[in-house]
């Protein structure tokens, strides 16, 4: 692990223990993420996306899931291995976590403000009057007049909403912010402002980012790396250059191939055939396997792992696409 | 005016709410015509009235004004009779493909309501021969027909959704943000099969959806709209490649874009959409638009040709891009 690793995630491993059931959602991933860098993970729905950021925080719903093993090192401790209580002093003053859904993640009979001040006063000691100014000021930061602190979120609108919780995850300096599908419930023009103040905010204060999102225009405009991910496996990881200029995984293609493009004329989209498969019962080879035009023997029998073809560009395939294909 | 040429005609269309606050203006003074076999996208953000305008047109809400012509014919007030028999001919494919399909109905049930409703059919084996056609066309396995819809994924579901609405063998279908609600992956899927629906059968169709990327690959015409009015309309290509209604310009740069080579410069609009309740007699877009003047704040745009087949509604379109 390098100086200058904030997070390391080590072989994770989370499952759904279902009545009849046992869902695999994330199977054995490891990533790095440095300080200040702002990496970007992209799969569709079931992917085990929010899984693995619920798992950095230790907030897996148990039960039914459990991270079975593996270890999440941030700043060089294990966060597994903490006491409840320790890990409630880790979540919020060192990693903030925005949700999707902005109209479902404030207290809707609290002031906008009293929640921002609740966040500061759990973990700072300072007096109530101290944390209001402090909540006014955190509401100033993401461009909302400091007068609104009495109001209640059903004033605001999605994009107001969405910035009150990023005042409030910012409330305490955190070194990582993860962010949920930040700006899927959002229309395009208020997305780009909200993009942008994250952007800001995250250069000013210096934090690391972790971006969640299915939308790989969203990751294109605002990371340094990206990480797909595919039935709780990443299977194409490197910087955004890599990834997008010389794809390699049949995965990776097909979701491009799947996105109308405004700068190409296509008469037709490309998309990958068929479904992802049940997570409860993913097949013994490569989860993609079934769907995949590139499929060798191989594949059917043996779990491809992350190898590195050079610069850092990761792929986990037996027979990954030639150059420029 | 009664051209044959056009599937629908739309003019001076509006549709006001009644709210305490005072009149909403969902949809205020719209017109259009869409060529038959065509597709008009119509985009905007949430609240600007897109999905009113497809609804009212299928008098799913009754408007307060203006003319609806329907394949040469004026249904703009149809008796509760008449409009029964065109609802064959007009149909819908809702958003929500988990909200807008009766859980307790299966998946043939679902696809004969439409049949059973119009009595289309004579006999049982006729309805279940009509099913699997369309179930087979929609691209449903047959082993699906007795699934409910709880277990079905939103893909499916959607594709349930089309089903029904091409089963009577409709002209005309609006389509309001069919597949939002969709992954990417199964979302191309969909769209595939709604184009080649289209090219089999002709069908017109109004998409009416946020997402700027889906409308353009689907679309022969595009009409951007903003509170209720069309602020742009164009052909699709000529959209994208001009765009001369400042709101239109940062709909457009804001879109997140895959190219990582050909950055544009994303131009901000400051704020938020106001207020659709007893708006000013002006640009709607006035309070947010960098370029307004006085004019802008006291007249109202009209929709204006600027260039062949591209309209705009804006005050100053000319001197703002040298036309």
């Amino acid at each position: 692990m390098g100086e200058n690793t904030l997070l390391s995630v080590e072989d994770l491993v989370v499952k759904y223990f279902l009545r009849t059931s046992t869902c695999e959602a994330v199977n054995g991933i490891s990533f790095t993420i440095d300080k200040g860098e702002r990496v970007g993970l992209v799969g569709e729905t079931g992917a085990g996306k929010t899984t693995t950021a619920l798992s950095i925080l230790d907030l897996v719903p148990n039960p039914p899931g459990r991270i079975v093993s593996g270890k999440i090192i941030l700043n060089g401790e294990d966060v597994l291995a903490k006491s409840e209580a320790e890990v409630r002093k880790i979540r919020g003053n060192d990693v903030a976590m925005i949700f999707q859904d902005p109209m479902t993640s404030l207290n809707p009979v609290m002031t906008v403000g009293d929640q921002i001040t609740e966040v500061v006063r759990l973990h700072n000691d300072v007096g109530r009057f101290e944390a209001m100014d402090k909540a006014r000021d955190m509401l100033e930061l993401v461009g909302i007049p400091g007068e609104r602190y009495g109001e209640y979120p059903h004033q605001f609108s999605g994009g107001m909403k969405q910035r009150v919780l990023i005042a409030m995850a910012l409330a305490c300096n955190p070194k990582l912010l993860i962010a949920d599908e930040p700006t899927s419930a959002l229309d395009v023009t208020i997305q780009a402002q909200v993009l942008d103040l994250i952007n800001g905010l995250r250069e000013k204060l210096g934090m690391s980012l972790l971006l969640i999102t299915h939308d790989l225009g969203v990751v294109a405009e605002t990371c340094d790396r990206v990480m797909i991910m595919y039935a709780g496996s990443i299977v194409e990881s490197g910087t955004i250059r890599a990834v997008y200029k010389n794809i390699k995984h049949p995965y990776t293609k097909g979701l491009f191939g799947s996105i109308p493009r405004l700068d190409i004329e296509t008469e037709r989209l490309d998309p990958i055939k068929g479904m992802m498969p049940d997570p409860s019962n993913l097949p013994e080879g490569c989860a993609f396997c079934e769907r995949c035009p590139n499929a060798i023997e191989e594949c059917k029998t043996k779990r491809p792992q992350l190898e590195d073809i050079g610069d850092g560009h990761m792929v986990a395939c037996f027979n990954p696409l030639k150059e420029g294909a | 005016m009664e051209n044959n040429n056009y599937m629908l005609s739309v003019r001076n269309l509006k549709k006001y709410f009644n709210t305490p606050g005072g009149k909403l203006h969902a949809v205020d003074d719209v017109t259009f015509d869409i060529p038959k076999g065509t597709t008009l996208g119509v985009v905007g953000e949430s609240g600007c009235g897109k999905s009113t305008l497809g609804r009212t047109i299928l008098h799913l809400h009754p408007k307060t004004s203006g003319q609806i012509i329907f394949d040469g014919r004026d249904i703009s007030d149809v008796s509760k009779a008449e409009l029964h028999e065109l609802r064959k001919e007009m149909q819908i494919i809702f958003q929500d493909p988990f909200s807008s399909i009766d859980p307790r109905m299966s998946v043939k049930q679902l696809i004969a309501e439409p049949l059973k409703i119009y009595k289309l059919c004579k006999s049982k084996e006729e309805i279940e021969q009509k099913v699997k056609e369309t179930m087979e066309t929609v691209g449903l396995a047959s082993r699906l027909a007795d699934s409910y819809a709880h277990e079905l994924d939103g893909g499916r579901r959607q594709r349930i959704g089309i089903g029904r609405a091409i089963i009577l063998n409709p002209s005309f279908i609006v389509c309001d943000e069919p597949v939002s609600a969709l992954d990417v992956s199964i979302q191309a899927q969909v769209l595939n099969l709604m184009m080649d629906l289209q090219e089999q059968r002709n069908l017109t169709y109004i998409f009416i959806t946020h997402n700027l990327s889906v409308v353009k690959h689907i679309s022969n015409d595009i009409m951007v709209m903003y509170l209720g009015t069309a602020v742009e309309k164009a052909d699709s290509k000529e959209l994208f490649k001009h765009q001369y209604h400042p709101y239109t310009k940062a709909l457009i740069s804001a879109i997140p874009r895959v190219d990582i080579d050909n950055k544009s410069e994303r131009i901000l609009i400051r704020g938020e959409i106001t207020s659709p309740i007893e708006p000013p007699n002006a640009c709607r877009f006035a309070p947010r638009c960098e370029y307004a003047t006085e004019r802008c704040h006291n007249e109202f745009p009209q929709l204006e040709e600027v260039e062949p087949g591209h309209f705009v509604a804006c005050h100053r379109v000319r001197e703002l891009n040298n036309l």
